[in-house]
């Protein structure tokens, strides 16, 4: 799992099936001292509560489609959680 | 699997069920020499480490469900050991 920060949204209305309901978000993937960190993907996003400028943990490859409602989703990435804080030591 | 170190925590109280009363650790990866590699992975702890301790690092998803216990999570890096000790061509690599 690695550290994102929202760039944006997106909407689509023509969706895979299972897709409906999802909702997308750009996120800016970032190194440890929260950086940019390569391109910018799209993240469905399993919190349902994550916008723009938030700092969240996203998780990548078929772990992603397990944080959907329903687990066979043609999706790659998805955001698990919303960063309150990090401690680096 | 991956060798790192654990240099934090991530604190998060909006997140995916799975991830409910389980410590987050920032670790960073290191290479064979023990070296930082400027990489890291968020991981579940599974093993109660703790910051500085150079850890051993699954980032597989079948597995990682097979140690959460559950076969739908979303989770695929996973701190599954505290590493004691590291040899490699015959020498011991001093861990910080």
């Amino acid at each position: 799992m690695q550290l994102a920060e929202v760039a944006g949204t997106l909407v689509a209305t023509i969706k895979y099936e299972g897709l409906e309901g999802v909702r997308f978000l750009v996120v800016q993937p970032l190194d440890r001292d929260r950086h940019p960190d390569g391109e910018m993907v799209i993240a469905a996003d399993a919190v349902d509560m994550a916008g723009p400028g938030e700092l969240v943990y996203v998780v990548a490859s078929r772990e992603a489609a397990l944080a959907m409602p329903q687990p066979f989703v043609p999706v790659d990435h998805a955001i698990v959680g919303i960063v309150d804080q990090v401690d680096r030591v | 699997m991956r060798l790192g170190r654990v240099a934090g925590t991530v604190v998060s109280t909006i997140n995916h069920p799975i991830y409910d009363g389980r410590r987050l650790l920032m670790c960073d990866l290191l290479d064979a020499a023990g070296e930082d590699t400027g990489g890291y992975l968020i991981c579940v702890d599974a093993v109660e480490a703790g910051p500085g301790e150079t850890v051993l690092i699954l980032d597989e998803g079948n597995g990682a469900r097979q140690v959460v216990g559950d076969p739908q999570a979303p989770i695929r890096a996973v701190v599954v050991g505290i590493v004691d000790e590291l040899m490699v061509d015959e020498e011991i690599i001093e861990l910080v």
